[in-house]
């Protein structure tokens, strides 16, 4: 191996090496230890003890304590339910969208999927923000409603979990429509048409033969949107009630306002796990796809 | 799926994506400083959007760390995806594949949280770098950027006429003369694109900045949110028709440049 193809090969490993994998060992080590009020907020991992020789500090001590406390199970348990209700709303939502731009002729089909994906380049934030304004008590929906004699006294919206699906919905949906779109274009139109022939009416049609096809999309699609809501912080954090527990928040709370580093770290590492064994999955399916 | 249930369906959608999108234009125009009741018209809250140094200071920030990290993204990312796609075998070769994918799917706590602590442990032990701010943040924007350069770079690596190499090395030219004569043209659509993604992503991230900065380094999310969070302000809904407005005209001149650049590849 000659030193310039080493050099090629180290800038990208060196660089993902030192501030992509290193980190989670970092993550891992201070989740064993424990906190105190200093700088940095963590007791160090070797102590020399007295009779000169180095002891290793390590606990579990953090890792029982998010067992125990049902606060963090109840967050865990609770994230993948607000994950799993926003992912089945995205699918509602973006399978007839996906469907309708993938029949659509072009131009038209361009333009729709343009329109997909164009609220993605505006900020995530702004976004979200935007639901603010139209979930309020004094909010657009409600001011429409009252005006149109619909209700009397605002619904409370803001600060539910309805609001953080809502939210997360909105924020994913292109992410959910962009993996159906692609697959339900490659849908043979021949398919349908045999089946239109030989009696079947277009229900049946869409249950028996376009909706079992396009499962790869949609599990593609669902796990797009249900990944990242796991970890999610900011959309219940502006949306959500105090009551809306999600372990992003959680997460964050831990570190920025108890600053206690360890349970943070320990929670980090638990939902490492929660998100990889989803992702392996996918790619296990995938790479089946594949050989087949 | 027929008749008049699809329409109705992708109609409803579509004013899901857009409608608070166009309430938050028009209330940017409100004279009223109560966000959504309608108060006249008036463009008040863009002369205060622009009397206001912290948005102004913490923008600057934002673009500056954008820049950075976008221009190391391009390059960490490129030279990933050069490696996976043409090296074959080497050692180490299904870390890197890891290391460039996960970024992707990472929730952004656990990477701010993780990116953090290595920098903390990295003061410590070696005192670099010496407290946090714009640097850390360009350091954790690049590595979670470069894993969509990557991908971008490598779809397109992937693609290319291989053939064009080895012309090219067959008639006598280096590694690094091809590599820059050769691959590097063919493929500079895709990291322009990947450059402007990284971009975007950048400036666009709160989460992975706020565990990172220090005092002195915000960026342009991290105020936008400690203001938001006490509630609605009109001034963020002129900074959001602002940005909303450019990314409108980005779009647009991508388009027609993308239109005339199918034109010529026919005619």
């Amino acid at each position: 191996m000659n030193w310039r193809r080493a050099l090629v090969i180290g800038i990208p490993m060196v660089w993902l090496g030192v501030f992509f994998l290193a980190p989670f060992f970092v993550l891992g080590r201070i989740s064993l230890a424990e906190a105190i009020i200093a700088r940095p907020p963590f007791t160090p991992l070797f102590e020399r003890a007295p009779d000169g020789t180095l002891e290793i500090i390590a606990s579990l001590e953090n890792y029982r304590f998010l067992i125990e406390d049902a606060l963090y199970r109840n967050a865990y348990l609770s994230s993948i339910r607000v994950a799993l209700v926003s992912t089945i709303f995205a699918l509602l939502i973006g399978y007839p969208i996906a469907y309708y731009i993938a029949r659509a002729p072009e131009p038209k089909r361009s333009i729709l999927l343009l329109m997909v994906i164009l609220p993605f380049w505006t900020s995530f934030l702004l976004r979200v923000y935007a639901w603010m304004g139209f979930l309020r008590s004094n909010g657009v929906i409600n001011n429409a409603l009252i005006s149109l004699g619909i209700i009397d006294a605002p619904l409370r919206m803001m600060q539910t979990d309805f609001a953080v699906y809502i939210g997360i919905v909105y924020t994913y949906l292109p992410f959910m429509i962009l993996p159906l779109y692609a697959n339900l274009t490659k849908l043979d139109g021949a398919l349908l048409e045999a089946a239109s022939d030989l009696g079947a009416s277009p229900m049946v049609t869409f249950f028996t033969i376009t909706l079992p096809l396009s499962l790869p999309g949609i599990v593609a699609g669902s796990m797009l949107v249900f990944i990242p809501a796991i970890g999610e912080y900011v959309i219940p954090a502006l949306l959500g009630g105090p009551d809306t527990l999600m372990i992003g928040r959680v997460l964050w709370d831990e570190f920025f306002s108890s600053r206690d580093w360890p349970v943070a770290s320990a929670v980090a590492i638990v939902m490492l796990f929660l998100v990889v064994a989803p992702i392996m999955w996918l790619q296990s399916i995938q790479n089946r796809r594949e050989i087949d | 799926m027929r008749g008049w249930f699809l329409p109705l369906a992708v109609l409803f959608g579509f004013i899901f994506l857009y409608a608070p999108i166009v309430s938050l234009v028009v209330f940017s125009f409100n004279e009223s400083r109560l966000v959504t009741v309608w108060g006249g018209f008036s463009t008040r809250w863009y002369g205060e959007l622009l009397r206001d140094r912290q948005i102004l200071s913490s923008a600057w920030v934002s673009l500056q760390v954008a820049f950075w990290s976008a221009n190391l993204a391009v390059i960490v990312g490129t030279l990933g995806a050069f490696v996976l796609t043409r090296f074959g075998k080497f050692f180490g070769r299904l870390l890197l594949t890891g290391m460039i994918t996960a970024p992707l799917v990472m929730p952004e706590v656990i990477t701010g949280l993780s990116l953090l602590l290595l920098f903390v442990s990295m003061e410590l032990t070696l005192g670099w770098p010496a407290g946090r701010g714009l640097t850390t943040i360009i350091i954790a924007h690049t590595t979670f950027c470069a894993a969509f350069v990557a991908v971008i770079a490598q779809s397109r690596l992937r693609s290319m006429d291989e053939s064009l190499e080895e012309a090219a090395r067959d008639l006598g030219a280096g590694p690094v003369r091809v590599f820059f004569d050769v691959t590097l043209p063919v493929i500079a659509p895709a990291l322009v694109a990947g450059w402007l993604l990284a971009f975007t992503l950048s400036l666009d991230d709160l989460v992975i900045a706020s565990f990172v900065s220090g005092p002195g380094a915000s960026t342009l999310p991290m105020v936008i949110f400690s203001k938001v969070r006490l509630g609605v302000s009109p001034d963020v809904n002129a900074l959001a028709t602002i940005i909303i407005g450019f990314v409108l005209v980005a779009v647009i001149i991508a388009g027609w440049l993308m239109r005339r650049a199918a034109k010529r590849d026919i005619g």
